[in-house]
């Protein structure tokens, strides 16, 4: 047993593109213990949402994360709206389902590309973010951003997405299917692959739901958590949503978990756009904002809770933010400890960590 | 230091300042098949030492202000500097926060500037081809600085007149050294 060293990994480091910062304790070559520290990437967002109203706030909001800048979007307005008591226009529920499912698929496929990358698999991670682009020019053609649409506002939707270019989306992404196939094959049969992914960083059913883990995390270590389940946002319950759930809780079933979670994702749009109805898409809103409201939205990442509470004019009292990656470093800690020097990149993105949310 | 080395396959070091990611994966996307910068010889390196251009994205705080002065001060001569977003220009929408300082020239200087947010891939490229020209600049009056004195002086320096080419590729000096360097040369 050699001495223990501590190795520090990031703040600017190759395999992420984030200021994540860990302190290693090494004992050899084993990872004995872990010391996350973050705060590079802190702004103060929710002070800054004090000082705009609730309009202007949910631009804020949207740059959180530039990866699931949607979901921000939508999980604010949907406690603005319930802080006002508003209900907004079934055709606009729709829409955000379309759009956030939309974001799950771009997000999904960026991370396996990172993943990719973490391990060394240069062109696979060139393979998934050429498959990005696709679904990045879907959104540019629907929203008008490649990465922040701010399209989503207290009320419903800025404007509407014409069934024309809803059935075009389909069409593009079952087009699309054959390809993230060829890739998540590799993912899922390549040797070198399993040999990276299986039996890392495991996180057995108990150890999940003793530290909280969210998302993709959780449902990785077999616990059927997902709010979309819940149905309290969107149209899930009418498309017959079941979660996905991997039983393995290493690696691999995560990166499985997330596979399956990319498929589901195009087939519950295909579902969205069958069934969605014609009509208005924002209503009208009260000018001030009273009360609060608390809600929970499902994101790429997992579980992400919005809190908003109005003054009695346009502007919040408080808006508070809770995000998965948050959530899921103390089930990250627990993935590190016992393993290989070596595995800490793979094992850090296994969580899809988002600093930039975590931080806000 | 040859031509080709420096203005035909600059590498480039990222790092994320404060962004929200959406330029972070913006700079990534360039890199993919899609814009594939990497076909003009433009690499992402993780070391600074390896860099010739570095591109900052999101504002600077207290805590991450001495991050990017060190990558900066890491990086060889000549080096440019691309902020990349609004944030990284001037603050942009978090230019209010308290934890915010303000866009990166408030740490260290900048050659090219990329508004947009996100900032568009295409913009994230002219701005690097735009700093390449600054690049060239920069190692252009590098080597007039070693050059000028060396060719007047040349017989009297040893080093020199043993291997002359020795003075065209010399180690890597910041700016400041080789102008107190060209000094020396002259008394």
């Amino acid at each position: 047993m050699g001495k223990r060293t501590i190795v520090p990994f990031g703040p600017q480091h190759p395999v992420l593109p984030e200021p994540l910062h860990l302190d290693l304790v090494l004992e050899d070559e084993t990872v004995v213990d872990v010391i996350p520290s973050i705060g590079y990437i802190h702004r103060g967002l929710e002070k800054l949402c004090e000082t705009k109203d609730y309009n202007q706030m949910v631009y804020v909001i949207e740059r959180i994360c530039g990866i699931c800048s949607f979901g921000h979007g939508w999980g604010a307005s949907a406690a603005i709206e319930g802080a006002m008591g508003v209900e907004i226009p079934e055709r606009a529920e729709y829409l955000r389902t379309i759009l956030h499912e939309l974001s799950r698929v771009h997000s999904h496929l960026l991370w396996l590309g990172l993943m990719a990358d973490a391990f060394g698999f240069e062109s696979l991670f060139n393979h998934c973010w050429r498959v990005r682009e696709t679904v990045l020019d879907l959104f540019e053609k629907n929203t008008g951003g490649r990465v922040i649409f701010s399209i989503c506002k207290p009320g419903g939707m800025r404007k509407d997405i014409s069934n024309e270019n809803l059935k075009e989306m389909v069409e593009v992404l079952n087009g699309l299917k054959a390809e993230i196939k060829e890739i998540t094959d590799v993912f899922i049969n390549d040797a070198s692959v399993k040999n990276r992914m299986t039996g890392v960083g495991v996180l057995t059913k108990e150890e999940a739901v003793e530290l909280c883990a969210v998302g993709p995390t959780v449902r990785g270590s077999g616990v059927a958590q997902d709010l979309r389940l819940a149905g309290d946002h969107g149209v899930y319950h009418e498309l017959g949503f079941e979660p996905v759930v991997e039983e393995a809780g290493d690696c691999m079933a995560r990166t499985i978990v997330r596979i399956r979670e990319l498929l589901q994702s195009i087939e519950l749009i295909e579902k969205a756009v069958a069934k969605i109805p014609d009509g208005p898409v924002d209503c009208k809103v009260p000018k001030t904002v009273d009360g609060e409201f608390a809600t929970r939205l499902e994101q790429p990442r997992g579980e992400a809770f919005y809190y908003a509470k109005g003054a009695g004019s346009k502007f919040l009292k408080r808006m508070r933010v809770r995000t998965p990656t948050n959530i899921n470093i103390p089930a990250l800690v627990k993935m590190l400890g016992g393993s290989d020097l070596a595995d800490v990149p793979i094992l850090a993105l296994t969580i899809d960590p988002c600093i930039s949310c975590t931080e806000r | 230091m040859s031509k080709a080395y420096v203005t035909k396959s600059p590498w480039v070091v990222h790092y994320d300042g404060s962004s929200c990611n959406g330029c972070d994966i913006e700079v990534l996307a360039c890199l993919m098949p899609m814009y594939d910068v990497e076909r003009f010889g433009i690499i992402n390196c993780g070391n600074p030492k390896h860099a010739d251009v570095f591109l900052v994205t999101g504002t600077v705080n207290e805590q991450n202000k001495d991050v990017v002065k060190q990558i900066y001060e890491q990086m060889p001569e000549p080096k440019v500097v691309v902020a990349i977003g609004i944030c990284a220009c001037s603050g942009g929408i978090f230019k209010d926060c308290y934890n915010v300082l303000g866009g990166v020239d408030q740490v260290i200087p900048v050659d090219a500037y990329v508004p947009g947010c996100a900032a568009r891939p295409e913009a994230i490229i002219d701005a690097v081809v735009t700093g390449l020209g600054i690049l060239q600049a920069k190692r252009d009056a590098m080597v007039e600085a070693i050059d000028a004195p060396a060719a007047i002086e040349a017989p009297a320096a040893p080093a020199a007149a043993s291997a002359p080419s020795a003075v065209k590729y010399p180690p890597i000096f910041t700016m400041a050294e080789i102008k107190v360097n060209a000094e020396l040369y002259k008394k």
